[in-house]
């Protein structure tokens, strides 16, 4: 399997803060690969620079070897990239059905939107439950699940998550990362960034560690998690 | 009775025509975040393509208002890519100023193109007067058109955002720009599309304003754009029936004002309940409660 994703001496700046420094990482296609790092460590900066949200001052982001570091952000939607952003941000005003429904915003093949729609309904009946309610009425867990829904609904070839986990309730917890690995399972590659190292090496095939913007450690995510470094670093829970 | 009917009457017609624009003020409001008052003065501009169409070259009326709208659409996305997308990222205060300078821009223009003296607009509307209960009250064509485009127009926008995927873009980027673009939403263009919808509103707004009060200047759009703005902040800022019935509320309190009690002190009644619905209710009618956003 190729590289579906490379980025490379990646250098971003928040006004005269130097917020990553060179960084450089790939995902293979059908991986899950996770970021993981404490805050401020640059992770968030990482993914919304994939995806257009903040632009890089220099290196590059390629996906299935096209350069994507200049393509404005809602173009890539319709290349199979979806984001689920940090703190979800569903559409709180309009309903579940509405936020699933602009999920699929690009797409204009009718039958095969229903097919996905009932397929995000299977992996998550709350949703379903739910279609009529308005989006901001629903707990972290469900809007969590409402944003990955959300995502699945534009067909990714590669999902890009942002603390997923975060806020919510350890049961919750293990059902998204269960789901996480599912989405994988069904062809979806994965990019992880996760605060909560635990769970998320223990579902990663590999990993990265940014720290202040740089990456300090890489590699195979179960051999990461017996690193002594990282244990007492990220682990320590 | 019958005289409060035709105030009445007159009063929902004149607030119908706030209520138009009020529409567009709201919706680029809730979707791109600033005031535009340099909407008013699309009005004027609206006012004086159909007076030139119809009144000077003599075409047909429906083609003056369907050059109105023409013209008017294209200004208003004229407008927003050269003044107001530049600043997309600057402060409010900004745009704010730079939609003044834009009102101010187009009076003057206007002034040097149409020329200083007003002229007097030929109703574009064709339809004899109603009487009702037993001819005591006479509701004019225009009135009665008014109404009906207002109603029309609430009905086909209601239906344009709820049932399209413009429309659904609409309200995505009103609550979240990032978020909206993460699902393959192009930013601009919806804002272009918002102020492309709000500027042919208003070239209806002016066309009907002008068909009932017919005069036309360069400032014709500055005082009905004002109102407009107080109907929208009346019934909920961002709130598309909070346009409608603010619009509709002020032009009936206005009409019955200057028949009731005083027509100098009309504008200013007008304000004082504003300001006492703020008080009571700082978001407007229908406006909706402001969220933090963490």
């Amino acid at each position: 399997m190729g590289k579906i994703l490379e980025v490379k001496d990646l250098n971003v700046y928040y006004g005269v803060i130097h917020a990553i420094k060179n960084v450089s990482f790939d995902v293979e296609e059908g991986e899950i690969v996770t970021l993981i790092g404490a805050n401020g460590a640059g992770k968030t900066t990482t993914l919304q620079t994939i995806t257009g949200l903040i632009s890089a001052k220099s290196g590059h982001v390629i996906y299935g070897g096209t350069d994507i570091t200049k393509t404005p952000g809602y173009k890539l939607v319709s290349m199979g990239i979806a984001h689920v952003p940090e703190g979800r941000r569903v559409f709180a005003d309009l309903s579940v059905y509405q936020n699933l429904m602009l999920g699929a915003f690009t797409r204009s093949d009718k039958a095969e939107t229903e097919a996905t729609l009932s397929m995000v309904y299977k992996r998550f009946p709350r949703l379903e439950e739910r279609k009529e309610q308005r989006a901001g009425t629903l707990s972290g867990g469900e809007q969590q699940m409402l944003a990955m829904g959300r995502a699945l609904m534009s067909h990714p070839r590669m999902m890009l998550l942002d603390e997923p986990s975060m806020g919510l309730s350890p049961i919750y917890v293990n059902e998204i990362f269960d789901i996480i690995k599912k989405i994988n399972e069904d062809g979806v590659t994965v990019l992880l960034v996760e605060q909560n190292a635990n769970k998320a090496l223990a579902i990663a095939n590999r990993a990265y560690v940014l720290e202040t913007g740089n990456i300090v450690l890489s590699g195979d995510a179960h051999k990461l998690m017996e690193d002594p470094q990282v244990k007492a670093a990220y682990l320590s829970e | 009775m019958s005289s409060f009917i035709t105030y009445l009457i007159n009063g929902i017609s004149l607030g119908s025509v706030y209520a138009i624009i009020a529409l567009g003020y709201t919706m680029v409001y809730g979707i791109a975040k600033m005031l535009n008052f340099a909407h008013g003065d699309i009005i004027m501009v609206g006012g004086f393509t159909t007076y030139y169409i119809a009144s000077v070259m003599g075409m047909p009326s429906a083609v003056g208002v369907l050059g109105a709208v023409v013209v008017c659409t294209a200004l208003g996305v004229i407008i927003e890519r050269i003044a107001y997308k530049p600043l997309r990222e600057a402060s409010s205060l900004s745009v704010l100023i730079t939609a003044i300078g834009v009102s101010y821009f187009l009076q003057n223009a206007a002034l040097i193109v149409f020329g200083a003296d007003t002229k007097s607009f030929k109703s574009v509307i064709d339809i004899p007067s109603l009487s009702l209960m037993g001819g005591t009250v006479t509701v004019s064509g225009e009135t009665m058109v008014t109404i009906l485009s207002c109603i029309i127009i609430l009905i086909g926008l209601t239906a344009f955002i709820n049932k399209t995927k413009t429309g659904q873009a609409m309200l995505a980027v009103s609550e979240d720009k990032g978020a909206a673009t993460l699902m393959g939403i192009n930013v601009n263009r919806t804002i272009a599309v918002t102020f492309a919808i709000g500027s042919a509103l208003a070239a209806v707004a002016g066309v009907l304003l002008c068909s009932s009060y017919p005069t036309l200047s360069s400032t014709t759009g500055a005082m009905p754009g004002i109102k407009a703005f107080v109907a929208a902040v009346f019934g909920g800022i961002g709130s598309i029936p909070g346009a409608m019935i603010g619009g509709i509320v002020l032009g009936i309190i206005e009409n019955l004002s200057k028949a009731y009690i005083s027509s100098q002190l009309s504008d200013a009644i007008v304000f004082a309940v504003l300001i006492i619905v703020l008080l009571v209710k700082p978001t407007g009618l229908m406006g909706k409660k402001i969220q933090e956003k963490v």
